[in-house]
């Protein structure tokens, strides 16, 4: 199995297949950082809301702490998640490997609605850029759908506590159902405008590159996605009964159902999901299997209340090409061979 | 007035919109000066590009010092991003994604650099070094000639060879929202 050198273990993975329920442990969420974890004193660390606002206005974390508060639960998934398997399959990868940039947590903090009636956001301000204070200030355009607006929080919290320092503190912003590099840690400021700011991070990094050269831009949503995360890379099972478990999420909405194939995609059942299925949150799924111990393939595909379909990896491919490193939502497949040892494979 | 309609779940906030008409009263106003000091960024059009001027001559000093180490000499083959050549391979299976050939906008360049570069100490250029050394690079890219110069006028005017290259998700093209 691929060891992780400690020096990078800040750049972390959640180990799905270790994992109960849906609610990630605040010590086991992915982590990725664009330069280092800044070490911000709360008692310092100041907001600035401006641009195209009827007011400028400088916030304390104790201003904004005074202010309502609501909490979610919704997942966060760096649009990296998936990309290992983009042109070749690693037979030795685990889900971790494989699905562990997402996780699910509840989130605390402000509603950006709230920010946006005290500084009196411009009504022609339609995007929003958002900057961290880490060392790359790494700084994102936001567009102000009435989605974002309505669901964005600031958040300070998470699982019941204060951030962790390597997921902001003390304050970030956080868009359910979003690219996670959206959700912009140790976030200083808030800047209305009318276009998007074309950061670096939104032209040469998180686009994505197609076969014929061109990229697609701004594809912000989270799409639809799920992975069985028992039995999955590297495990061994024995022939007879098995439970098949897994998690399922879309930036669209809610799962509506899952559906799993032991077959290498033939035939499908419906797999049972656990409450609470929230919107842009991680369901559980499961389903008893017997395995009659001959080599066969299994795979999960969600289904969400849009309407949206969990693709194969051929549609994935057709439309993406094999260049985009980011976005890669297809369905996993993982093969089982007559030792009952569980490999990752392209499909 | 805050809309409760925004609160996604239910049960969280009694007496939220009640609370919000307090709020009017918190934080304090920032002043222009301080604005100043935190409104870094740079768009295409160039809004936000302070007033100084930097050659590629200087540019080349500034990039040996400050950039050579990770970017490696001529942008290429440093332990870090490339930032030169790969042009015409982006529809291959091998793309190489640089400065000259992926980058859309040469202002978006004076904007990293000023936020995140030289990467171990950020914003410690100051605005000439920072025109100097994105001159030198785009130079490297052959897209300013070896006596060339930038400042806020001629840096937005760089058309960069990938600037079509981009397709904004639909949805995202002409935002319409109701507030």
């Amino acid at each position: 199995m691929r060891k992780v050198d400690p020096s990078n273990a800040i750049n972390s993975k959640t180990p799905q297949h270790k994992l109960m329920g849906t609610i990630t442990p605040s010590d086991l969420h992915y982590e990725r950082s664009h330069a280092g974890v800044p070490d911000l004193d709360p008692a310092k660390h100041r907001l600035l809301v401006h641009g195209m606002t009827e007011k400028s206005l400088v916030l304390t974390m104790d201003d904004i702490k005074a202010m309502p508060s609501v909490s979610r639960v919704a997942f966060l998934e760096c649009t990296g998640n998936g990309w290992e398997n983009w042109k070749t399959a690693d037979g030795n990868l685990t889900v971790q490997n494989t699905h562990g940039l997402i996780s699910t947590h509840e989130w605390t903090g402000v509603p950006l609605s709230f920010i946006l009636d005290l500084v009196g956001k411009n009504r022609r301000s339609t995007w929003m850029l958002a900057e961290g204070g880490d060392a790359a200030g790494v700084a994102r355009s936001i567009p102000l759908t009435d989605e974002v607006m309505a669901e964005a929080i600031l958040a300070y919290g998470q699982n019941g506590e204060l951030l962790r320092p390597a997921h902001g503190f003390p304050l970030r912003l956080f868009i359910p159902g979003w690219e996670g590099n959206l959700s912009i840690k140790w976030l200083r400021r808030l800047k209305f405008g009318d276009q998007p700011f074309m950061t670096r991070w939104e032209t040469a990094r998180y686009t994505q590159l197609l076969a014929n050269g061109k990229a697609r831009q701004f594809q912000l949503v989270q799409e639809i996605n799920s992975v069985i995360t028992a039995p999955s890379g590297m495990m061994q099972i024995k022939p007879g009964h098995n439970r098949i478990t897994g998690l399922a999420w879309s930036g669209y909405g809610k799962i509506e159902r899952v559906e799993i194939s032991t077959d290498a995609g033939k035939s499908w059942k419906q797999a049972q999901m656990n409450h609470p299925i929230l919107p842009k949150a991680q369901v559980r799924f499961q389903m008893d299997w017997n395995w009659d111990g001959r080599p066969t393939k299994i795979v999960s595909r969600s289904t969400d209340d849009k309407g949206n379909v969990q693709p194969d990896r051929k549609a994935v491919i057709d439309r993406m090409g094999t260049n985009a490193l980011f976005h890669y939502n297809a369905q996993q497949t993982w093969s089982i061979d007559e030792k009952g040892m569980v490999r990752n494979v392209l499909a | 007035m805050f809309s409760l309609r925004a609160l996604v779940g239910s049960a969280v906030v009694a007496g939220f919109a009640a609370s919000a008409a307090v709020a009017s009263d918190v934080g304090r106003p920032a002043t222009p000066e301080e604005i100043k000091l935190w409104d870094i960024d740079v768009r295409p059009d160039g809004q936000g590009l302070p007033a100084g001027s930097g050659t590629v001559l200087q540019g080349k000093k500034v990039y040996e010092e400050s950039c050579a180490v990770c970017h490696g000499v001529n942008g290429q083959n440093g332990i870090k991003d490339r930032l030169v050549g790969g042009q015409g391979t982006l529809a291959s299976s091998r793309p190489i994604k640089t400065v000259g050939s992926y980058w859309p906008y040469a202002t978006t360049l004076f904007d990293y650099i000023r936020r995140a570069m030289p990467y171990q100490a950020p914003e410690t250029l100051s605005v000439d070094e920072t025109y100097a050394v994105s001159a030198y690079i785009l130079s490297l890219n052959g897209l300013l000639p070896e006596d060339g110069k930038l400042d806020k006028e001629s840096l937005p005017k760089v058309k960069m060879p990938n600037r079509d290259g981009f397709i904004p998700e639909p949805e995202f093209r002409t935002i319409t929202n109701s507030r």
